[in-house]
């Protein structure tokens, strides 16, 4: 209990940053300040390189001077071979940045002849040491003290002095170490250094080299776990932690246009997120490569930079290829909008290929990446390396804001296999199928998830024709879902069935007019029999009438005539 | 112990050898140097009598001039002449160990 209380009050172990990009990360800011650090591995593991790099690194990042004990190299040696790395020694030696002294230990020229001590190397050291006022000093590798003598009682107390002088004199120091059979250094040099230790491996596996390193303990403060792979090259040394990463990125409400009105309707109408990850998967030839150059063409007109990682084709290729679809992407290459990285995955590790992408981007600050495509770096490594560099890849365009399109060949049915097992890291998901049927191959796509927004369940052809890509409706008619020229011909056959019915239609009603013009005939017939009957009937009436006043009047005569009206007369 | 002490001998009667620059290499007057200063000039009375010149170096107060000779344990003794250069570590009580390492075997033969 005391001692947590002890905690709180005792002074933080101060760290020496290394400037290695990662490896600060890593360790929670730099090795331990004015304590040995030992840096173990095999042959041609990085050890001098990463203890140079810490002294390079220290006297123009952060003004510390530094002193290289080589007991290996001549100091014209350490110079030529870190010039290849960019690093001018002669200038940092001449500047009094840097002092390199090369400790020549020949077995055969040494004869052992009784009681000795280092106090040489003490004297050296120190006078190298106040001579610059270093802050860090470097012994690579001294263990080849153990090669140069035979007394290794001796040998070993004198160690164990060096390191407690070291730490007296308060400089942060690295000690490398080749690794041993069964231990962490051939001759137990991590006996003596025991505040931080660092294991470096360059192991090959499928043909392809990959550096990693692991840092094994580090006292009193906190630190990655993992192996982590590591990359050298003409920038130096980088380190590529994964796990250090946190998901701290910041989600963008903003969204960015695929390209394809189509897809942008099927995703809530706008496109994707800006920022988001997009996985396109798909068999060989079903236009995975069309979707990124819409993508890249709707970023390029609206002023954005884009980034092209290709793996499969030259750009030369690509922007031809783009141009039978009706994109032009060579203008955008002109305007500087576009650029392209293309390297076969093959001609790089898989960090290497990380690495190239990431200071890329930093240079030329794309907003839009399309990688072209993740499967091929499978060949690389194994699923997982592939994996975590993906993920990698994800994680570094999040935190830059970078929408990527990750394109990935699947080569089997099951499309789960397609995604190389990161689909869980991307945001957006479409998938692109070749469906055959017919006697011809159709392209079909649909949309497998959207994070965070509504989008179209359905399955569309994906037509790739002379004027970029179409996202046609499949046409679903009474025999399933139709594609292609089934779905064309089956179109003709409605529209000539549609005319057919019209036809029919016009002849019916022709036929109906003839008959009402008949009826209407009929009609008239009837209605003049009608009128000749009521004619007729009305001649009767007005006969008759004609007789009863006939009748009469013939009465009114005949009584006349009888004198019948005399009386009546007389009246 | 001087500093740089050097002791001379004429060469001795009819063998005309070449002069021995021998230097050693000391830090301060720990009891290994003394030993072996006083072993090398045993060494060199008995067996170069006369052609030898012994130089020795305290590196307390020459620090620079370890990076020269490539010294880095004390006592080092260094054979300058004749070449090639030779170095001999340790307080030089085995005997034996530095006359081979001096190369001196054959002559004494």
């Amino acid at each position: 209990m005391p001692r947590v209380e002890k905690k709180g009050t005792a002074a933080k172990l101060g760290k020496t940053p290394t400037g290695i990009h990662g490896l600060d990360e890593i360790t929670g800011g730099g090795l331990p300040q004015g304590r040995p650090t030992l840096i173990c591995g095999g042959a041609g593991s990085g050890k001098t390189m990463l203890a140079m790099t810490f002294l390079e690194y220290g006297a123009r990042q952060y003004n510390e001077s530094g002193v290289f004990f080589s007991f290996e190299e001549t100091e014209n040696e350490l110079a030529t071979n870190f010039a290849s790395l960019g690093y001018d020694l002669t200038d940092l030696i001449e500047s009094k940045k840097i002092v390199v002294d090369f400790v020549a230990i020949e077995r055969s020229e040494i004869e052992e002849t009784g009681e000795y001590d280092l106090e040489g190397l003490f004297i050296r050291l120190g006078t190298a040491i106040d001579e610059i006022g270093a802050k860090r000093v470097v012994l690579d590798t001294i263990e080849a003290l153990f090669a140069g003598l035979k007394d290794t009682g001796i040998l070993r107390a004198e160690l164990r002095r060096l390191f407690h002088w070291l730490k007296a004199r308060g400089v942060t120091t690295v000690i490398t170490g080749e690794r041993g059979d069964n231990t962490l250094t051939r001759h137990g040099l991590e006996e003596y250094v025991s505040d931080c230790v660092i294991l470096l491996d360059h192991r090959v596996s499928n043909e392809l080299a990959t550096r990693r390193l692991r840092i094994i303990k580090y006292r009193g403060s906190s630190h990655g776990n993992n192996e982590y792979p590591f990359n050298v090259d003409e920038f130096g040394i980088s380190l590529l932690p994964l796990t250090s990463m946190g998901l701290t990125h910041k989600a963008d409400m903003e969204r960015v246009s695929s390209g394809i009105q189509e897809l942008d309707n099927m995703i809530s109408g706008k496109g994707y997120f800006r920022g988001s990850s997009i996985l396109v998967t798909g068999m060989a030839g079903t236009g995975k490569s069309s979707v990124g150059a819409h993508f890249i063409n709707a970023g390029c007109e609206r002023g954005e930079r884009c980034l092209y990682f290709d793996t499969e084709e030259s750009p030369g290729q690509i922007i031809r290829n783009m141009r039978s679809i009706g994109i032009d992407l060579e203008k955008w290459v002109k305007k500087g909008l576009l650029e392209f990285v293309a390297a076969r995955a093959s001609m790089r590790s898989l960090e290497e290929h990380l690495l190239v992408l990431q200071r890329k981007a930093d240079a030329f600050k794309p907003s839009l990446i399309v990688v072209d495509a993740i499967t091929d770096f499978s060949t690389m490594g194994t699923g997982l390396a592939v994996k975590w560099m993906t993920t990698r890849m994800v994680d570094f365009f999040k935190s830059r804001g970078i929408t990527g399109i990750f394109n990935s060949l699947v080569t089997g049915a099951d499309i789960e296999d397609s995604g190389i097992g990161v689909s869980s890291t991307m945001d957006v998901w479409m998938h692109l199928v070749n469906v055959t049927g017919d006697l011809e191959r159709n392209r079909i796509m649909y949309i497998i998830k959207v994070r965070g927004m509504a989008h179209s369940n359905q399955v569309r052809e994906f037509l790739i024709t002379n004027d970029g890509v179409k996202l046609m409706q499949v046409y679903t008619g009474p025999s399933g879902a139709l594609m292609g020229s089934a779905r064309l011909a089956q179109e003709a056959a409605e529209k000539r069935s549609a005319l057919d019915r019209k036809l029919a239609m016009a002849t019916k009603q022709k036929e109906l007019l003839r008959k009402r013009t008949v009826l209407e005939a009929q009609i008239a017939g009837l209605r003049a029999e009608l009128e000749g009957q009521e004619a007729e009937s009305q001649r009767i009436g007005e006969d008759e009438n004609e007789r009863e006043r006939e009748i009469a009047r013939d009465k009114k005569e005949m009584a006349v005539k009888r004198h019948v009206g005399r009386t009546g007369a007389a009246k | 112990m001087a500093t740089m002490k050097k002791e001379k001998k004429g060469v001795q009667g009819d063998e005309p050898h070449e002069m021995w620059q021998l230097r050693l290499y000391v830090a301060g007057q720990t009891p290994k140097s003394i030993a072996a200063f006083a072993n090398l000039k045993d060494i060199c009375e008995q067996h170069l009598k006369g052609i030898y010149e012994i130089e020795v170096i305290d590196l307390l107060e020459n620090p620079k001039l370890a990076k020269g000779d490539q010294i880095f344990a004390i006592p080092t003794l260094v054979r300058k002449l004749p070449q090639p250069i030779r170095r001999i570590i340790g307080d030089l009580s085995n005997k034996e160990r530095v006359l081979v390492g001096l190369n001196l075997y054959p002559l004494e033969k």
